[in-house]
């Protein structure tokens, strides 16, 4: 048997198969971005190949990057939530009516953002890990809970005019290096706004507590399976619980990101983010079924998900219904490739056993 | 003797508690008895006439039957759907609005070509709509099936891109059907006085219960829901058992949104069924089925459809928003899946045989 193991390092299909099918699934998402992007870059040429591009996707999905972190979270976790799309829209209404028609400030909405996702969390967490009701039912209670409150506090869009924010709104921090020139050959500067950096801090915080922590590992064991998780000695409720708290304080982080992007309040906000969400982490490489996934792969699968979506429309099909129609295709090509891939190792994994065994 | 009738009474109280139709009946027995105090009113039926003087009942009773029905058709599939596969299809709303942009697109014709004559009948309009919704059910079913997705992260594809597909079909058009013909099986056919839809949800509910009545469908499907394995083992076949669920569920999909399209004459792709999908999924959870799957009952899921709509037309009596609608239903959506949660049933269980056990052993003594 150990011999067997000594061959199997030197070759590379071999090594494939050692690999964890985290990572198997972490690096299929990173290999289709690279082409992809290479694709965008020689085949399509406008733009592609500037630095702001990249960046503009950043901007543009840095709510959605916290979210779907999140959202990972609890799905390596073995459980769903689709409330924080609803949450979103919860924390940019009532931070808007707070700054606007209450003269509150800026680091008081900030900590009601955080306050909201975290009793979402909270409430959600409980009846799932402790009275053990479907996570779907809860956080689609959630949902319609956060979107009802929505329309509540108030129903008419406006902008945000409180100083303060709209300061902070338009704060654009520079990248050094990574600017270009435009036609006249003056030189624009690259940049990214704020709510990019917290995405980013969220994702690596999340990446390294899930990769080096105690509590980080135990959700993987927990989403892998709850029975030997249980024998093991985890704490399986306490983890589900924690999963879903930490969602929702994600969401909530998020929710302010959004709402610092789009500086105002409208009950259809982020109507679907939810559902982007999930569709971001499962591209990248995170399963529905628990125990697998990565926050990498998830951060690759939002940017795959705003890239192609930005291919579709420089390609010229720029009907609204190809983004839709395109977006479910891809997802569609993911899921069959995931699938394919997983049965067929198992079904390795189980013949190579039986060999070991003979 | 009084003792032993306390017995069977307690016996039969905890069998029908224990008996899943009762959450649904539950809720229904509290939101009457919550109208009955706040306002009698709001079960008076009238009969009135309408323009073209055919006799309609109006109400408030009415219009639960009405507009729950299409929920009703839907939890219906939605309920095999989940017992087979245990997953749900969060793509039916997605569906409905692609069935109905078939409907108009052979009703009208090619885009833009409609002038207000009905290109083709309506039957065989209802026919493609049947067709195409059963085709699109069973990707969803193949992608379950066999290729062993979760239900839910395989039916987001439909979900991502069925408006998308409805908008395209019909080339973004929205064609108004001017036929008084196909206003009849969303409003009312001519001196019938009880609303169309909810005779087509009767009918949807009598031949499914007799499906699974007089053939075995219903056991399979508990059986492949409960445990894959061993129903395999027993020589059926999963996957063949789980494909026909989500292609029945493409059926009622089609129906629903035949109806849906009828109501109003014509969609909006982005509006039509809008969350339709976690309404049909809350219907199956408040008729007290299991979420993961297994054992399921068809009656419960319709009657919690029922109990939805119910709510929303009392939250609506009481002059709620509707866009504020939804904070109320989650409200009581979660007080009743708190009160079903096993470990609340057990914890209140065991407090109902506390407060009986010093009742009953006082009566023995006496």
């Amino acid at each position: 048997m150990s011999n067997t193991a000594l061959q199997g390092r030197g070759k590379p299909q071999l090594r494939l198969r050692n690999m964890t099918d985290t990572n198997l699934l972490t690096m299929i998402t990173i290999i289709v971005f690279v082409v992809m992007y290479l694709f965008a870059v020689i085949v399509l040429k406008k733009g592609f190949l500037k630095p702001q591009m990249l960046l503009n996707i950043l901007n543009e999905n840095a709510a959605l990057i916290i979210l779907s972190c999140g959202m990972s979270l609890v799905m390596i976790t073995g459980g769903i939530d689709i409330s924080v799309g609803g949450v979103t829209a919860l924390v940019c209404t009532a931070c808007a009516v707070y700054l606007d028609k209450q003269g509150g400030n800026v680091p008081m909405a900030i900590l009601l953002a955080v306050g909201i996702g975290l009793a979402f969390g909270l409430v959600q967490g409980y009846l799932v890990a402790y009275l053990e009701i479907q996570p779907f039912i809860v956080t689609l209670a959630g949902m319609f809970f956060a979107r009802g409150m929505t329309t509540i506090i108030n129903t008419d869009p406006f902008n945000v005019a409180h100083p303060g924010f709209v300061a902070l709104k338009g704060t654009r921090i520079t990248v050094p290096f990574l600017g270009s020139y435009n036609k006249h050959g003056n030189y624009i500067s690259a940049y990214i706004e704020i709510g990019v950096i917290v995405a980013l801090l969220a994702a690596a915080v999340l990446f390294l507590v899930l990769k080096w922590t105690k509590t980080g590992r135990s959700f993987y064991a927990v989403g892998g399976n709850r029975q030997s998780a249980l024998m093991l000695g985890v704490n399986v409720r306490r983890t589900v619980f924690l999963s879903h708290l930490f969602c929702g304080l994600l969401a909530g982080i998020g929710g302010f990101v959004y709402f610092m992007h789009v500086g105002s309040c409208a009950p259809s906000h982020a109507s679907g983010a939810e559902m982007n969400a999930i569709a971001s982490s499962i591209i990248g490489g995170t399963m529905l079924t628990g125990g697998v996934g990565n926050i990498i792969g998830t951060f690759f699968g939002v940017v795959s998900l705003a890239l192609i979506q930005q291919i579709v429309s420089s390609v010229g099909l720029d009907q609204a219904w190809w983004t839709g129609i395109t977006v479910a295709a891809m997802l569609c090509v993911f899921l069959v490739v995931q699938s394919v891939i997983i049965s067929r190792r198992k079904k390795a994994n189980l013949t190579a056993a039986a060999e070991n065994t003979r | 003797m009084t003792a032993k009738t306390t017995v069977k009474s307690g016996s039969f109280l905890s069998g029908l508690l224990r008996h899943q139709i009762v959450i649904p009946l539950a809720a229904i027995l509290l939101l009457t008895l919550f109208n009955l105090i706040a306002d009698p009113s709001f079960f008076r039926i009238k009969l009135g006439m309408t323009n073209a003087g055919n006799p309609v009942l109006t109400g408030n009773l009415i219009t639960i039957l009405d507009s729950g029905s299409e929920l009703a058709i839907l939890a219906i599939g939605m309920t095999l759907v989940t017992a087979a596969s245990g997953g749900q299809d969060i793509s039916v709303g997605a569906a409905i609005a692609i069935s109905g942009s078939v409907i108009l697109r052979i009703l009208c014709g090619p885009p833009g070509a409609y002038s207000g004559e009905l290109q083709a009948p309506i039957f065989v309009a209802f026919l493609a709509a049947c067709a195409v919704s059963m085709i699109f059910g069973a990707f969803n079913g193949s992608l379950v099936a066999f290729f062993r997705i979760q239900p839910m992260v395989a039916t987001l594809i439909l979900f991502t891109a069925g408006r998308s597909i409805a908008a395209w079909i019909n080339n973004n058009k929205l064609p108004i059907i001017s036929d008084d013909r196909f206003s009849y099986y969303g409003g009312y056919l001519p001196g019938v006085p009880i609303p169309t839809p909810f005779f087509i949800a009767v009918i949807c509910f009598v031949i499914t219960w007799a499906i699974l009545k007089f053939t075995n469908l219903g056991l399979y499907v508990q059986s492949v829901g409960i445990n894959e394995k061993t129903s395999r083992l027993n020589g059926l076949n999963p996957e063949l058992i789980k494909f026909a669920t989500y292609v029945l569920l493409g059926l009622c999909v089609a129906v629903s949104g035949f109806i849906k399209v009828s109501r109003v004459s014509t969609l909006n792709y982005s509006v039509i069924a809008k969350d339709i999908e976690m309404d049909a999924i809350l219907a199956v959870a408040l008729g007290g089925n299991a979420l993961s799957g297994g054992k399921f009952s068809m009656s419960a899921s319709v009657l919690g459809a029922y109990v939805l709509q119910y709510l929303t037309t009392t939250l609506y009596k009481f002059h709620v928003k509707p866009e504020s609608l939804s904070a109320y239903k989650a409200v009581v959506v979660i007080l009743l899946v708190i009160l079903s949660a096993p470990a609340v049933r057990e914890k209140l269980s065991s407090l109902v045989k506390k407060l009986h056990s010093p009742a009953s052993s006082a009566g023995q003594s006496a």
